[in-house]
């Protein structure tokens, strides 16, 4: 993917367009998704708790933990597995069933490194996705407690800081740069190797989706065992 | 020119091109020419570097393609110009972004610079208003045109094109065969192309070369494809009564 790189002035239009396609473009089902689940799990775990001896504030706590640990990085990095990784799939593989990345071959371009390379770095902003997802996850719990009643905004303000641990936040980003690094690269190998015509792009882009998922949850459980236990 | 000698390629157990040795000139239309499955496309992906092979050698203008550095053979490559038998435009290109992308890869050019360029080899092609048209939006014809003036905007010294003439109308397909020609003859490139279309034969062929399972199994122009008496490309160029006829006729005339 390094060898015979592609003209800065090219590269940088490439990595731009890669940027609004893969980053930009995910945000609004991104902060969709973070606000409802973040309400959603305020809500299971406040109705869970039906010790009186159990404070308020734990449904703060297990929402901050929800959605820092396991909602944003991991669970929104399936989904964007679907959207962001099938996108790479049937573009790259489009270009390969209508011989455009053979026409790219026969110009001396290292087609790798052209398709593949502003892919990866666009995708090294996702930890900025995952970000606004853990805010919006937050958020969307505090609204929910809030307007459902379940407990205090003191209350939820103060789960959210309580026995707050800084590693966490490390092991959250280092997951999603892991998890960055395999939506770009699994998706673009499906696509780049596939064989056969439109009805293959569409399997492709299935089986891509199904080997992202199946390692970002493998890398997910490697990366806790090691970091976190 | 272009030089084949004993050309080998395989696929596993299956043996593709059997010893290929030929010769492709500079400033002449040379076709390829076979039924379905005789190996022409194979014979072209090796030409263009997109096929390892086995045994045997091409050279480019006297260098050896497989002996040369990577940067040397990127060199060799800039100097190509294909036109795929889909045509293989950027679909998320314009069509006038499509012509300039060599332009960008390989040249310092300004954008004005670029933009001239890409209006002149359009206008040699008789595109004159389609710049700002996506690929998706160009009928078969324009699409093919546009694939041409891609291959030749950055003055090539080799044209490919793979089945030129595929899912085109007659006319338009005659349009592009004397557009290849024209071509070939002003900036006396090396062409070859690939093709079952017998109209293409008889119209450009200023040299051919007949594959049959992977041999060549004749060569010549399209002058004496008339007059050979070679059972195996008579029985493929002359398929068609209409051919048929035509070959009597001008054998007659010619007498």
């Amino acid at each position: 993917m390094f060898r015979k790189m592609t003209k800065w002035s090219v590269m940088k239009e490439l990595i731009l367009k890669d940027i609004d396609d893969l980053v930009i473009g995910s945000i609004g089902i991104v902060a969709f998704i973070s606000f409802f689940v973040g309400s959603v799990v305020t809500i299971q775990t406040a109705l869970n708790i039906d010790n009186p001896l159990i404070p308020k504030y734990l449904v703060g706590f297990a929402t901050r933990q929800s959605v820092i640990l396991e909602f944003a990085p991991t669970f929104i990095s399936v989904i964007m597995a679907g959207k962001v990784g099938s996108f790479i799939t049937s573009s790259i593989g489009t270009m390969r069933v209508t011989e455009q990345i053979d026409a790219l071959e026969v110009m001396g371009i290292n087609s790798i490194n052209y398709l593949v390379f502003p892919k990866f770095i666009a995708l090294s902003l996702y930890p900025f996705v995952i970000s606004i997802a853990m805010f919006l996850g937050i958020v969307g719990g505090l609204v929910a407690c809030v307007y459902g009643g379940y407990a205090s905004i003191d209350d939820y303000i103060m789960g959210i800081q309580i026995d707050f641990i800084p590693f966490h936040i490390v092991y959250a980003f280092l997951k999603t740069f892991l998890f960055a690094f395999v939506l770009a690269t699994v998706p673009a190998y499906h696509g780049y190797f596939m064989k056969g015509g439109a009805l293959e792009v569409g399997k492709a882009s299935t089986t891509s989706f199904v080997w992202t998922s199946v390692v970002i949850i493998l890398l997910n459980y490697i990366l806790t065992q090691l970091l976190l236990s | 020119m272009i030089e084949v000698k004993d050309l080998n390629k395989s696929f596993g157990e299956a043996h593709i091109l059997k010893g290929i040795t030929t010769t492709f000139e500079k400033g002449k239309t040379n076709l390829i020419i076979g039924q379905s499955g005789s190996g022409k496309t194979v014979f072209l992906k090796c030409l263009l570097g997109l096929f390892n092979y086995e045994q045997g050698s091409i050279s480019y203008d006297g260098k050896i393609f497989a002996q040369l550095s990577e940067d040397k053979k990127r060199d060799v490559r800039a100097d190509i110009g294909m036109v795929f038998q889909g045509s293989a435009l950027f679909d998320s290109m314009t069509i006038a972004e499509n012509v300039m992308f060599p332009l960008r890869m390989f040249t310092k050019m300004s954008k004005e610079e670029m933009l001239d360029r890409a209006d002149f080899v359009l206008k040699r092609v008789n595109l004159e208003n389609a710049h700002h048209k996506f690929p998706a939006e160009a009928s078969g014809g324009m699409q093919k045109r546009v694939a041409i003036a891609r291959a030749i905007v950055n003055k090539p010294k080799y044209l490919f094109c793979d089945e030129p003439n595929s899912g085109l109308d007659p006319k338009t397909a005659i349009v592009i065969d004397n557009l290849i020609q024209e071509i070939t003859d002003e900036y006396q490139i090396t062409t070859v192309i690939n093709s079952h279309d017998m109209n293409s034969v008889m119209e450009i062929g200023e040299k051919i070369v007949f594959l049959k399972d992977g041999l060549k199994a004749w060569e010549g122009s399209k002058e004496t494809i008339f007059r050979t008496d070679n059972e195996v490309v008579t029985d493929f160029v002359y398929s068609s009564n209409l051919f048929k006829k035509v070959r009597k006729m001008y054998l007659e005339e010619n007498q």
